[in-house]
Order: structure tokens, then sequence, then C-alpha cells
């Protein structure tokens, strides 16, 4: 389901960023507050709220036995889904994941995977037959724009606080995380580019560049949205923002 | 598949390219009889089809849109496309790629002068081999030219990537099982325009400027495969020819 957004308000958002505004008075290159807070939900072995703005979203993380990938007998299995609960927006409808969802949950993926953040092959069990599976669950509770970010966001939260004490026949000292990947989304509105969008925002950009990056950054993740094109320039810029709001956000992140 | 020991042997990779070389190209417009336009394209081991039916009334019709036509794509693998046989229908990877295969699409496309109308757009993976979703973008947008749609520009999309920490264009199925990272990219070729770019791996920020520029090269030299398809589908050849 679409947003409906008066023209009144999309002149208007669209008028500020000519004059390099934003209809919540934040600067171009400025994020919201973060707000994380971890091992809130004790069924799971890790989870983590975090709240962007207004936008809050919760993820879970169960760790379970599986049989791993013909492709990868000796490496662990890790899934990402996300749910675009209608508790969270009038324009999400309950049902199977939508494109959106899809899209959302493998981004996600993605940046955590690609990073290398989990050492996925020291969680063979016994390879070929057993290893452990590493499910994350992303819920949006309240949408009020940029849910990738949240979303990543609360995922490696919640992967970095996941305790290994209470799963049964656990084989390995610890859970093996490292890096702490963060993906920072900028929207393009106008020719502006602005860190961060809010929902009204979202509703009036042209087109969304999201950047995963680690704390040495490297990309290891990124992925472009909306109808909208970016040339190379702004592609760089977004890379120098990425960067600079990635090494922000990460104090907050375990 | 083994992984081969090296990706790249003495400055060439295994399939005897450079690393700015892209893989052999065929393109060919209008090769369907019931679509509205059609293409067919080859990038080395890929081959694609894709079908544009329309602009045409547009069902369901309460997703008709008062002021402007609605684009949708299909991407599909056939089943007998990869080397284990894949389940029919769409997946995850299926429903993502037809989105940002829609977005990549859109931006050169007057939809705006067809209110209440669908154009769909079909891409059907005959053969894969590495670079599908880009070589079904370029396919699709010489469908659509085909199909007489107004159009800004086409769109030419190509893959770069890093084997052996080494950045090259148009990823083999070798190299994108056993390299390091992936970016397609999608680009209005006239302005320069990038309308899709994933990436998955690692790069760092002179590798990803130096990948830009592989791929910018590379849809320069599809954009003429393309411009060229459309040529000899409409050239008219004169009696004796």
């Amino acid at each position: 389901m679409y947003e409906i957004v008066s023209s009144v308000k999309r002149d208007y958002i669209v008028d500020l960023a000519k004059q390099e505004k934003r209809i919540d008075a934040r600067t171009l290159d400025q994020y919201r507050e973060v707000d994380i807070e971890t091992g809130l939900l004790k069924n799971a072995q890790g989870s983590a709220l975090v709240k962007l703005g207004n936008t809050q979203v919760v993820a879970g993380v169960k760790i379970e036995r599986t049989e791993p990938y013909p492709d990868s007998p000796d490496c662990g299995v890790l899934m990402v889904n996300a749910e675009l609960l209608p508790l969270a927006s009038p324009t999400f409808e309950s049902g199977p994941p939508d494109e959106d969802a899809i899209e959302l949950a493998r981004v996600v993926d993605r940046g955590i995977r690609e990073s290398g953040a989990i050492d996925l092959d020291k969680l063979a069990i016994k390879a070929g037959e057993e290893v452990w599976a590493v499910f994350v669950d992303i819920h949006m509770l309240d949408h009020d724009g940029n849910l990738i970010d949240a979303s990543a966001l609360a995922a490696i939260s919640a992967l970095l606080h996941t305790k290994v004490e209470g799963i049964k026949d656990w084989t390995l000292p610890e859970f093996p995380i490292h890096k702490k990947p963060i993906s920072v989304t900028t929207a393009k509105i106008n020719g502006k580019l602005m860190v961060d969008p809010c929902l009204d925002e979202e509703n009036v950009m042209d087109a969304r560049i999201t950047i995963a990056t680690t704390e040495d950054g490297s990309i290891c993740a990124m992925q472009k949205g909306g109808i909208g094109y970016f040339t190379r320039e702004e592609l760089e810029r977004a890379y120098e923002i990425a960067i600079s709001r990635a090494a922000e956000i990460r104090k907050h992140v375990g | 598949m083994d992984k081969p020991e090296k990706l790249i042997v003495d400055g060439r990779r295994l399939d005897g390219r450079l690393p700015d070389e892209m893989r052999r190209l065929k393109i060919q417009a209008g090769v369907l009889k019931r679509a509205d336009g059609s293409a067919y394209v080859e990038l080395g081991d890929n081959k694609v089809l894709a079908a544009v039916y329309g602009p045409r009334e547009m069902h369901p019709r309460h997703l008709q849109q008062p002021d402007t036509a609605v684009l949708r794509c299909r991407y599909n693998m056939a089943p007998f496309s990869v080397e284990d046989r894949k389940r029919p229908g769409p997946d995850r990877r299926s429903v993502e790629i037809s989105k940002v295969t829609r977005e990549a699409i859109q931006p050169v496309v007057f939809l705006e002068l067809y209110p209440r109308s669908g154009i769909d757009v079909f891409i059907e993976i005959l053969q894969a081999d590495a670079g599908t979703r880009t070589t079904g973008i370029t396919a699709a947008s010489v469908a659509l030219a085909d199909a007489g749609v107004p159009m800004r520009d086409l769109i030419s999309s190509i893959a770069v990537g890093k084997v052996d920490n080494t950045v090259v264009l148009d990823l083999n199925k070798q190299e994108d099982n056993w390299g390091t990272s992936d970016m397609p990219i999608a680009l209005m070729p006239r302005k320069k325009f990038i309308t899709l770019l994933q990436m998955d791996g690692h790069f760092t920020p002179e590798e990803f400027k130096h990948g830009l520029s592989l791929a910018f090269k590379g849809c320069e030299q599809i954009y003429e495969a393309q411009k060229q398809a459309l040529r000899e589908r409409y050239s008219i050849k004169s009696e004796g020819e």
C-alpha cells in the first residue's frame, strides 16, 4: 500500500532540500538520535530494541541445530527475516513478506554476512551432518523512515549481545562474532543528499543508497533503491557520509 | 565445482580475458512474435529472453494509477537454467531482483504518457552463468525500445567484482563463486546516471571507484551493441539484399 502525500507537503520538502534544509530541522548529514537496548527478551539468545528518532525496530536471535546446506557442508547457517508488521504503519498489511520486506531482510543479511562478522565456519558441529543455525528475526514496531538502518543496527546489536548459556550442548566457548558492520542510508531529494531519511522524506525521495562499512572503512554491502538515479560524484559523497556516520553509530553498539 | 588455486594467472583470467575485458555479447531485438517488444541477449554463457507487453489496460484494475502507467517486472529463472534444478516460481532472490530491475528501468520510461495503463516486462533466464540480473536488465531495455515505448535512454548493465585482489569486469561463474566481491550496476549511458547499484563482498574505497570506472566502460560497449541490435531490427533493407 502507498502512503498518500499531499502535494503541499511534497513541494515543501523538495523546496526545503533546495535550501539544504529538512522537514525535521536536521542538517543534511545529521543522523537522528540512536537508542539501543539489548538483552530485553529472555527467551531469545540475543535481542535488541533500536530507536532511530521515532522509528522502532526489535530484533531477536535464536540458535538451533540444523542440517548444513549442501554447498557449504562445514559452515553454520545464518538466516535473516524481516516482518513489516501491520502494527508499525497503516501502509503495512498482514500476510507473507512482500518485496519490501524481502529486500530489507536481504540487505541486512548481506551487510552482516559479507563483512565476515560471524565466523560461520566455526559453527559446524559435525561437518556435513549438523551445524548451528543463527536465526535473526527483525520486527518493525513503528515506521518513521529508514527501516533498513534501524533493522541492520538491531540485528548486529542483538548478535553482539548473543549469550550462549542455555543453548543445549553448545559446542564453542562463546558466540563467534567479531566485527561491527554498520549500514548508513542516504536519500536523494531534489539533487541533495540527506542521511537517515525520516518517513516524510522517504515518501518523496528520488532514490536511496545504503552502504554497509566495517571498522577499517571498507565497504561490505551496498544497495540502491527507489526509481531515481545517482551520479558517480553523489555515490562517492554518500560513501564519505556513510563512513563518518558509521563511526559515530558504532560507539552505541556493544 | 572445486575452487581453482588461482583465478588470475599471468594477468589473465581463467577464460583468457584481461581484467577489463567483457565476455562475448550478442543482442537481438524482436525475437518473439506475440510480445509487443522482445530481445534475446547472450553474455558469455548467459542466455536471457525479455518480453514486453503494453502499454495495455492494467489488471487488476485497482492497481491502475490515474496519472501514470505502472511498470511491472518479473525476473524468472527456468528450473533448467542452473546446475542443480531450481524449484519453479519466485524465491526471495527473484523477488528482490524483480524489484531492483524495475527500479533500474523505470527512470528512463515515460510512464506519465499512459495513465491507467500497465507495462509488463518479463525476463526469462534460460541459461545462467553469473550476471543474469544485469543481462536481464540489458535485454529488458532493448525489448522496451523494440515495443516502441517512449524512453529517455536505454539502460546498459554489467557487474564488476574482485578476484584474487584484482578488480575485474563482468564476472563469470567461477569468479562469482570464488571471488571476494560482486557489484552489479545499471547505467543510463548518455548521462552516466546510475540506476542500479548493489554490492556484496569487500571493497576498499579505491577499489570501489576503480570498479565504477570499469563498469562505465563496460556499459559503453553494451550500449553500442544495444543500439546496433535495434538498428538491425528496424533498418530497411532494399530488395535483392
